[in-house]
């Protein structure tokens, strides 16, 4: 017995030692996870984004309903520090229309006479005020070029609307209603799939398949289907509620399936008994020692649903079901995008499409981290 | 009859899956005395986890009665609910196989191990720590390593963390499932060592279910030996391991090593393999493993004969 009081350790190494010991299992997943290198960049990379979406209407400078018809389908502007080979510090040249000879389109060239230097937290035009958060209004922008110069990061599209604008103000919806929509689909599956779980017998034959009808359903139809129920005359904002509740309508089952099956399979574990051999009330079994032995996968399990719902609520918009112009996200974006023309000539429309395929890519390598760091124990 | 402590009677317990039986046990009937320790052996799917579970109620028995002994009179440990289970659940607890599932590794060392206070007991946080501390010394564990996570301790240091969670309520039984079959022989001797002075001085009485025949001849008072889910031998620890009577009984110690290389063994080496217990064999489970099974045997099942003050089911000791 005496052998495991004194243990023999010196002091430096119970000192290194202790922090891993003294881990809960929380410790523990958040120490693996940080030694994920691809799962840490994907996570700047989406805080990025997100707090790009939750300051958008300060980034962009312009609001969704600003456009300007002298500046259609302008190329991406050039920022430039050296005029003539001195420093300016960032500045665009004005801009001036003229025909390509050979084509006859009207083209917008660069006045290299004219400099406009960038000024940061400005006061935007008139039409470019918003409320930040729905709560302050304000018309602070983070950048502007003066003396009437034009800044298109990205470029614009057919309306002459600032396509970086859009992008930003684009993925408040695109970015956001996953996260609401997976919300949902988590309180949805969680609910039913601990229901089939925990009580097993015929409710789980019954939600078993209430599933498997659900999940053979082809996905995009049944989208289509209950999208084009959402009156055309909706507000942005109802739209935006009922585009994630169609989401998580399709999407809660695989999750729900998931919680089944940990319920089913962690019942079974010693330390489960243990706990009802103790005394432990089914109330306390689910909520201290079931529940929190598989919370992990939950979160990675939800974290992998992101790209799905980013991509559905995309092809949606694309598709023209979802939100329409002026309000904007993503997709909405692309619409423009399914010509040749596009491809041809503006091919700048297609970045859009890189913030979908960017933040897909980040959920998906976090959640790749997520679910190692899971399960610390191997 | 007053120190008896339970007594499981007519015990079963059938698996049922897909329209087939399984008969995991039948008909155990044992009487256990207040302060012993019984020991049940027998091979794997003998039935004799499902035994010690079915008796603290970690699963739940088809057929029985569990009667427990208490100052208010015999109660039926399967059937009690609320108040009653709520008052006597401490009394009958369980030492776990395996000491890295059997603890929840979300868990502080001290949350495990006063979480059978909580439930069972009003004490305050004050009242709790005391409780704990009182027992982790006991158990020969560090006070220090209590706000630690299982994950930074040994199987052995585990082991008596499980030892520690089933005693604090104090019980009066403790089933201890295959208790130090996980590990190292050295440790193995200390737990031993442990659960005896822990039942010098709480009283306690034990189930030591078991494979390793060396560790159950030295703990146990009696010997219960198991075949399929049935009683095939019962009996004081030295009687049953010197003169074996029931063919099976011999043939499972005969595997016992002998650490002497002098000691010549006449290994019985057993044909064949366990009968499925969803198709059991007719007569004596064991006679298509027998040597001495005769057309009886075959035919009808043996009963639970006393014989010179032991239990033995075989046809053939007269």
């Amino acid at each position: 017995m005496g052998l495991f009081k004194s243990k023999n350790n010196t002091h430096s190494d119970e000192k290194k030692s202790d922090k891993y010991y003294y881990a809960s299992q929380w410790g523990l997943m958040a120490r693996k996870f940080r030694k994920h290198k691809l799962a840490m960049g994907s996570t700047f990379v989406l805080v990025i984004f997100y707090l790009t979406a939750i300051f958008g209407n300060f980034i962009a400078p312009q609001g969704t309903e600003q456009y300007d018809g002298k500046f259609v389908n302008c190329k991406p502007t050039p920022v430039h520090y050296f005029h003539e080979g001195k420093f300016v510090g960032p500045f665009v040249y004005g801009m001036k229309t003229e025909r390509d000879p050979v084509t006859f389109m009207a083209q917008h060239v660069e006045d290299r006479e004219k400099i406009c230097r960038i000024k940061f937290f400005t006061q935007g035009d008139p039409g470019g005020e918003y409320k930040w958060l729905g709560l302050f209004p304000s018309n602070l922008h983070l950048f502007e070029a003066e003396d009437g110069g034009k800044i298109f990061l990205f470029g614009t599209d057919n309306m002459g609307r600032d396509l970086f604008s859009r992008v930003i103000l684009g993925s408040q919806i695109s970015l956001f209603i996953p996260v609401v929509g997976m919300l949902l689909t988590v309180v949805l599956g969680l609910a039913i799939g601990s229901l089939a779980g925990y009580f097993g017998g015929w409710i789980d034959t019954v939600i078993q398949r209430l599933i498997e009808v659900v999940r053979s359903f082809p996905q995009v139809p049944l989208w289509m289907a209950l999208s084009a129920a959402i009156p055309k005359t909706m507000k942005p904002a109802q739209v935006f509620m009922l585009m994630t509740i169609i989401l998580s309508l399709v999407s809660w089952p695989g999750l729900a399936r998931v919680v089944r099956s940990k319920f089913i399979s962690v019942k079974k574990e010693d330390f489960i008994m243990a706990a009802r051999i103790s005394g432990a009330p089914g109330s306390k079994l689910i909520t201290r020692h079931m529940i929190p032995s598989f919370l992990s996968y939950i979160i990675v399990d939800m974290t992998m649903s992101i790209p799905s719902l980013i991509i559905g609520e995309t092809t949606l918009s694309f598709l023209g079901l979802g939100l329409r112009s002026p309000a904007t996200s993503w997709g909405v974006l692309l619409q423009e995008t399914n010509k040749l023309e596009t491809i041809m000539f503006y091919n700048w429309k297609l970045i859009p499409m890189i913030f979908v395929f960017l933040s897909v890519l980040a959920f998906n390598f976090m959640g790749d981290g997520l679910r190692d760091a899971a399960d610390p124990y191997k | 009859m007053d120190n008896v402590l339970l007594e499981i009677k007519d015990l079963s317990k059938v698996y049922e899956s897909k329209g087939v039986n399984v008969k995991a046990l039948s008909n155990i009937n044992l009487t256990v005395k207040k302060g012993e320790t019984i020991g049940i052996v027998g091979e794997s799917g003998c039935g004799k986890t499902t035994l010690g579970r079915c008796v603290v109620r970690g699963i739940d028995a088809t057929s029985g009665e569990v009667l427990f002994h208490t100052d208010e009179g015999v109660i039926d440990f399967l059937k009690i609910k609320g108040a009653q289970m709520r008052r006597y659940r401490k009394d009958i607890q369980m030492i776990f196989q395996d000491p890295y599932a059997s603890l929840d590794p979300r868990m502080t060392v001290f949350d495990i191990i006063s979480e059978p206070l909580r439930y069972n007991t009003k004490m305050s946080n004050r009242e709790i720590e005391q409780a704990v501390d009182r027992i982790t010394d006991q158990v020969g564990l560090n006070k220090a390593y209590l706000r630690r996570y299982p994950h930074a301790f040994s199987g052995g240091q585990r082991q008596r963390i499980g030892i520690a969670r089933s005693l604090i309520l104090q019980p009066k039984l403790i089933v201890c499932d295959e208790a130090v079959s996980a590990l190292d022989v050295s440790i193995q001797a200390q737990i031993i060592n442990l659960l005896e002075d822990l039942q010098r001085e709480y009283d306690l009485t034990y189930l030591f279910i078991s494979h390793a025949l060396s560790v159950v001849r030295h703990i146990s008072n009696r010997v219960l030996v198991m075949y399929l889910g049935r009683m095939v031998e019962l009996g004081e620890t030295e009687d049953l391991f010197r003169n074996p009577l029931h063919p099976y009984t011999k043939a499972l110690l005969s595997a016992v090593p002998q650490p002497d290389p002098d000691v010549t063994i006449d290994r019985i080496v057993l044909e064949g393999e366990v009968p499925n217990p969803a198709n059991p064999p007719s007569g004596c489970p064991f006679h298509p493993r027998c040597a001495y099974a005769t057309d009886q045997c075959r035919k009808e099942m043996p009963p639970l004969k006393e014989y010179d003050g032991r239990l033995v089911a075989c046809w053939n000791i007269k």
